[in-house]
C-alpha cells in the first residue's frame, strides 16, 4: 500500500510547528500503524534526516505511551483500539493521512508528536492511592468484596493513561481520566476510608492544573481506547457532592 | 574480586529469613532522612523498592525512560502472579511453592533465596490487596485463582489477562503517594548511562535527559538498579521495545558480575510474526493453555484450514509427550516441542512457524462466557492484531524470546559485587534458575522491592550514617561523565549508512538462529564471530541523525544496541561454556534419547558469575557452586 502522510513536525516546545507531507511505499496491511511511521523514520534516518519523533514502548496497547491524533481522531478512526494496535488495513490504498500530536493546553507539545503528559502523573500524586504502608496489609480474605463490585472497579481501573480523553474533548478535560480512578477506588472497601479526601484532592488538581469542565459531550468515551465508561464520570460527580 | 560469598544464613531452611531479620543491622528513623538512595526503574522491582524506602524516610531519587513510572514493562504482564495461600485447600504451601521453583528452575537456584520468595509471597497478595488491586474474585467475595504451567495446584491470582497492569498501577499508587509527601523524587525520562563507584562504592549514576539530551550527575549513598530483562537483545520479543541491558551492563563494566546471561526463556504462546517490519511479538498469557489444546496437523504440510482437520489427523503433541501435565508443561519444554513439530515440517500457517492453540473444546463444555470471562480481553486482542477470531477458530501461535533468568550476580541480600549497588526483579539473577515458572515474576519483583530489599538494605547503610550527602564535582564523577560523552559523540559522528533498528534486526536474527531455544557448539562458535562482525561494521556504518543535546531516539536506540553487541558476546560465551542442557538452555549436544534436556550436576551445579576484566579482555568467569541441602536432584520430568 502507498499512502501520502502529513505531518506535525515542530523541533521543540518553543518553535512553531508545521504539517509536512511524506509518502510512504510498499506498507503492508498487517503493519501497525507505528510500524509504518517506523518505515518512513528509518528511511528519514537513512538519509541524515531528523525522523518523526512520537512515543511508544510497549507496543501492546497497555502502557499508555503512544497516542496522536490521526485523520481527526485520537488513536485513528477504529474504535477502541491504541495507536500502536492500529492496524494499516483499516485504510485506503492511496489514502492522505493526517497525523497530529494531542491537542491540549495543559500537554504541551516537546517535539513533533511527542507531548508532556505529567500532569496525569500530578493528579494521580493528589489522592490517587490507599494509604497502606508495606507491611500493614491485613490477610487478603479478611475483606470480602462483592464479586460485582470487584468486576466493576476492574472495568475501571484499565484506564492506561494515554490522554486521548483529554486530547478529544473540546475543554480538555480530563474527568474521564480521575473519575476511571476515583470509581476503582470508591468501587472497593478498601478505597471508601480515604474516599472524601480523595476525591477532593485530585479534582482540586485537576481544575488547578488547567482542564477544563466536562459539559457531558462524550467525545472522551468514544475516543477511549479501553472503553472506559461515561458511568464513571457520574459517579466522580456523586463521590464529590457526598465529599462536603 | 575475590570468591562469591553468597551470604545464605545458616540454619534450617524455614527459619533462615526470619533469622536474617532479627540480626541485620538496622538504621534509626531519625537517620534514614539523611541517606540517600537512588533507584534505578519503576516496574514492579523498582516502584515497590522506591516506595516502601521511602515509607521507611529514606531520601528516594527514582528514575525511568519512559515518560511516567506507570509504564513500565512490568504493565504487559498478562496471566499472574503466584503466592502460597493454599485458599483452594489443593495441598499448597511455602514449601510446594519453593519445591516447584527449584525443580521448575532445573535444579539451577539457590535454596535459600528461593524459600524467601515463596515466603513473601503471601505478603505481596494482602499488600495489593489493600491497595486497591482488583484481583478476580468468587461469588462469596474471596480471591479467585488459576493454575499456571508447571504446576499441579492452583495458586496463582490474577486481574483477567491484565494482573502486570493492575499490580504495577497498585505499585504507582503508593509511589504516587510517596511522591506527594516528598520522600520520593521523580526523573521520568532519563536514562542511566553509567554508574559511578567511589572508593569500590556504588555512590551515584550519569543520566541523559532525553528531552534536553542533558547529561546529569546524580549522587546517592546507595544504588538499586530495577532495569527490568534483556530479552531485546532478540530484537523481537514480547519486551517492550525501549527495554535495554545499558543500566545492567554499564555497571558489569564497572565491577558487577553478570550471571548465568545465557539462560533465557522463550515463551511458547506468542502472536507468529506477521510481516518484516514488525518490531515486537505480542505476547497471549500461558494462562490460555489451561483451556487452550495444542495440535498441529498429523500430516506433513497439511493446509486445510484448521477446522476442517477432522479430530483423529490432530496431533495433540503436548498430550501426546507429556501426559502428566499435558498442555501445561512449562514453557521451554512448551517451546521446544513446538519447534520441534515446525522443524519437522508439520507447522502450520504461510511460513509453517505456528502451531495451533484451540479453544473449541473449552468453549463446547464451559460455554462461549465463562472462556470469555477468563480471557476476553486476550482474545480480542489476538482479534485486533491478526483479523481472526478465536472463538471462531484456533489461534496461531509460536515462541518468542521473553524473560530474561540471567541478569546481575546478586548475594542474599541482593547486593551486587559492587559494595551498595543492589538489583531487584527481573535485572537480577536471583530466583529463577535456568527457568522461570508462570506467575512467579511478577511475585519475585514486587518480594524484593516490597519485603526483602527494605530489610536487607539497611544492613549496608547502618555503615554509612557518618557519610555526609556524596558530592557530584569529584574526578570520579567527571570520568564518568565524559566517558558517556565520548560514547555519544562517537555513535552520532560515525554518520554511516545503517539505522542502529536495523544493526539491531541483525544482531537479533544472529542470536535467535544460534543462541535461541536451541544452541550447539558450532552454531554458538558461529555466532560469536557473526556478532564480532557485525559490531565492527557498526562502528563504522551506523548512522545517526541530529545532535547529542536534543531529544533524539534514533541516539538513544544506538546506545542500546552498542551494549547489547557486548552483552550478545557474554550470552554467547556463557552458552558455549555450559556443556548440559538444562531448563531453558538446551544444548543439542547433551539429551536424552526421547530428546529431553540432559544435565551434568557432576560439573555444572554453579552459577556462572562473569567478571569484565578489561575493554577487549577475555571474561573471566567464577563459579557460585549451588548446594541443595533440602531437596534432592531428579531428573525434571513433566511425563
Ligand atoms: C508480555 C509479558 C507478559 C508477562 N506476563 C507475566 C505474568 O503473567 N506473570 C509474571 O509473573 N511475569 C510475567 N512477565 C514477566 C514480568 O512482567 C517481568 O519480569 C517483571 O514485570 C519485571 O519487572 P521489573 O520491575 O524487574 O522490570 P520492568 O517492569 O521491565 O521495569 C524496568 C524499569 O527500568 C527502567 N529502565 C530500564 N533501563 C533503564 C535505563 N537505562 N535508565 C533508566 N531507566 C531504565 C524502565 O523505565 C522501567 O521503569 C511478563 C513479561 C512480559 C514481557
Ligand atoms: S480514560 Fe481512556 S482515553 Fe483517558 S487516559 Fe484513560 S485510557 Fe486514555
Ligand atoms: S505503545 Fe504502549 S500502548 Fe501503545
Amino acid at each position: 500500500m502507498k499512502f501520502t502522510l502529513k505531518i506535525w513536525r515542530q523541533k521543540n516546545a518553543e518553535a512553531k510547528g508545521a504539517f509536512v507531507t511524506y509518502r510512504v511505499e510498499e506498507i503492508s496491511p498487517e503493519m501497525s500503524f507505528l510500524e509504518m511511521l517506523d518505515a518512513l523514520n528509518k528511511k528519514l534516518a537513512a538519509e541524515d534526516n531528523d525522523p518523526v519523533a512520537f512515543d511508544h514502548d510497549c507496543r501492546e496497547g497497555i502502557c499508555g505511551s503512544c497516542g496522536m491524533y490521526i485523520n481527526g481522531h485520537p488513536h485513528g478512526p477504529v474504535p477502541a483500539v491504541t495507536t500502536c494496535h492500529l492496524s494499516m488495513r483499516h485504510f485506503r490504498d492511496g489514502e492522505t493521512i493526517w497525523i497530529e500530536p494531542w491537542r491540549a493546553k495543559p500537554f504541551p507539545v516537546i517535539k513533533d508528536l511527542i507531548v508532556d503528559r505529567s500532569a496525569f502523573d500530578k493528579i494521580q500524586s493528589a489522592g490517587g492511592f490507599i494509604s497502606v504502608n508495606t507491611g500493614a496489609a491485613p490477610e487478603a480474605n479478611s475483606i470480602p468484596v462483592r464479586k460485582k463490585d470487584s468486576d466493576e472497579a476492574f472495568d475501571s481501573s484499565i484506564c492506561i493513561g494515554c490522554g486521548a480523553c483529554v486530547a478529544a474533548c473540546k475543554n480538555a478535560s480530563a474527568m474521564l481520566f480521575v473519575s476511571a480512578k476515583i470509581s476503582q477506588l470508591a468501587l472497593l472497601p478498601q478505597g471508601r476510608v480515604e474516599a472524601k479526601e480523595r476525591v477532593r484532592a485530585m479534582v482540586e488538581k485537576m481544575d488547578e492544573l488547567g482542564f477544563g469542565n466536562c459539559s457531558n459531550t462524550g467525545a472522551c468515551e468514544a475516543e477511549c481506547p479501553k472503553e472506559i465508561k461515561l458511568t464513571n464520570i457520574a459517579r466522580l460527580n456523586r463521590e464529590y457532592y457526598k465529599a462536603f | 574480586m575475590g570468591e562469591l560469598v553468597s551470604k545464605i544464613p545458616d540454619g534450617p531452611l524455614a527459619q533462615k529469613w526470619t533469622k536474617y531479620k532479627s540480626s541485620v543491622k538496622l538504621v534509626s528513623p531519625a537517620n534514614r532522612k539523611k541517606l540517600d538512595i537512588i533507584v534505578v526503574g519503576t516496574g514492579l522491582a523498582g516502584a515497590s523498592a522506591a516506595s516502601s524506602l521511602g515509607e521507611l524516610g529514606y531520601n528516594v531519587k527514582n528514575f525511568c525512560y519512559q515518560d511516567s513510572p506507570r509504564r513500565a514493562h512490568s504493565v504487559a504482564a498478562q496471566g499472574g502472579i503466584n503466592a502460597a495461600k493454599n485458599y483452594q485447600n489443593d495441598g499448597d504451601s511455602v514449601y510446594r511453592l519453593f519445591l516447584d521453583m527449584i525443580k521448575g528452575g532445573d535444579y539451577r537456584a539457590r535454596e535459600g533465596n528461593v524459600y524467601r520468595v515463596a515466603e513473601v509471597s503471601n505478603d505481596v497478595i494482602d499488600h495489593y490487596t489493600a491497595l486497591g488491586v482488583p484481583f478476580a474474585r468468587d461469588y462469596g467475595g474471596t480471591l479467585d485463582t488459576r493454575s499456571f504451567g508447571g504446576v499441579q495446584v492452583s495458586r496463582t491470582f490474577y486481574a483477567k489477562g491484565q494482573t502486570g497492569q493492575q499490580c504495577l498501577l497498585g505499585c504507582y499508587s503508593s509511589l504516587s503517594r510517596q511522591v506527594k509527601k516528598g520522600s520520593v523524587k521523580m526523573y521520568p525520562r532519563r536514562e542511566m548511562l553509567d554508574l559511578v563507584v567511589v572508593d569500590g562504592r556504588a555512590r551515584g549514576i550519569i543520566t541523559r535527559n532525553l528531552i534536553t539530551g542533558g547529561i546529569e550527575r546524580h549522587s546517592a549513598h546507595a544504588v538499586v538498579l530495577a532495569t527490568g530483562g534483556y530479552g531485546t537483545i532478540y530484537y523481537l520479543s514480547t519486551l517492550a521495545v525501549n527495554s535495554n541491558a545499558s543500566a545492567a551492563w554499564k555497571a558489569h563494566k564497572k565491577g558487577a558480575f553478570f550471571a548465568n546471561p545465557s539462560f533465557v526463556q522463550i515463551h511458547p504462546t506468542c502472536v507468529p510474526q506477521l510481516n518484516e517490519f514488525q518490531s515486537k511479538l505480542t505476547l497471549m498469557s500461558e494462562s490460555l493453555r489451561n483451556d487452550g489444546r495444542v495440535w498441529v496437523p498429523k500430516s506433513k504440510g497439511d493446509k486445510r484450514p484448521a477446522n476442517g482437520i477432522p479430530e483423529e489427523e490432530r496431533d495433540y503433541f503436548l498430550e501426546r509427550r507429556y501426559p502428566a501435565f499435558g498442555n501445561l508443561v512449562p514453557r521451554d519444554v512448551a517451546s521446544r516441542a513446538a519447534k520441534e513439530r515446525c522443524d519437522a515440517g508439520y507447522g502450520v500457517g504461510e511460513t509453517g512457524l505456528a502451531v495451533n492453540l484451540d479453544f473449541r473444546d473449552a468453549i463446547k463444555k464451559q460455554g462461549r462466557k465463562a472462556i470469555e470471562n477468563k480471557y476476553g480481553n486476550l482474545f480480542e486482542m489476538y482479534k485486533t492484531i491478526t483479523g481472526k477470531d478465536p472463538y471462531e477458530e484456533p489461534m496461531r501461535i509460536y515462541p518468542a524470546g521473553h524473560y530474561t533468568m540471567g541478569g546481575l550476580w546478586v548475594d542474599y541480600e541482593l547486593m551486587t559485587t559492587i559494595p551498595g549497588l543492589y538489583a531487584v526483579g527481573e535485572s537480577n539473577f536471583s530466583d529463577h534458575g535456568a527457568n522461570r515458572l508462570g506467575a512467579s515474576s511478577l511475585m519475585q519483583a514486587a518480594a524484593d522491592g516490597y519485603f526483602i530489599l527494605p530489610n536487607t538494605i539497611s544492613n549496608y547503610l547502618a555503615d554509612q550514617i557518618r557519610v555526609p550527602a556524596i558530592p557530584t564535582d569529584t574526578p570520579e564523577f567527571d570520568e564518568a561523565e565524559k566517558g558517556v560523552t565520548e560514547i555519544l559523540n562517537r555513535l552520532i559522528s560515525i554518520k554511516g549508512k545503517e539505522t542502529a533498528s536495523s544493526f539491531h534486526k541483525r544482531l537479533g536474527k544472529i542470536m535467535w538462529d544460534h543462541c535461541g531455544m536451541s544452541r550447539n557448539e558450532a552454531g554458538l562458535k558461529k555466532a560469536l564471530g557473526l556478532i564480532r562482525e557485525l559490531r565492527e561494521e557498526f562502528w563504522q556504518n551506523l548512522i545517526v541523525p541530529g545532535s547529542v543535546d536534543e531529544l533524539n531516539m534514533e541516539l538513544e536506540k544506538a546506545g542500546r544496541v552498542a551494549d547489547y553487541f557486548e552483552l550478545a558476546e557474554l550470552l554467547v560465551m556463557d552458552a558455549l561454556n555450559r556443556k548440559e542442557s538444562c531448563g531453558a538452555h538446551f544444548r543439542e549436544e547433551y539429551q536424552t534419547p526421547d530428546g529431553e534436556a540432559q544435565r551434568n550436576d557432576a560439573e555444572y551445579t554453579y552459577v556462572a558469575a562473569w567478571e569484565f576484566t578489561g575493554e577487549g579482555k577475555p571474561h573471566k568467569l567464577h563459579r557460585e557452586e549451588l548446594k541443595f541441602e533440602e531437596v534432592e536432584m531428579k531428573v525434571r520430568s513433566y511425563k
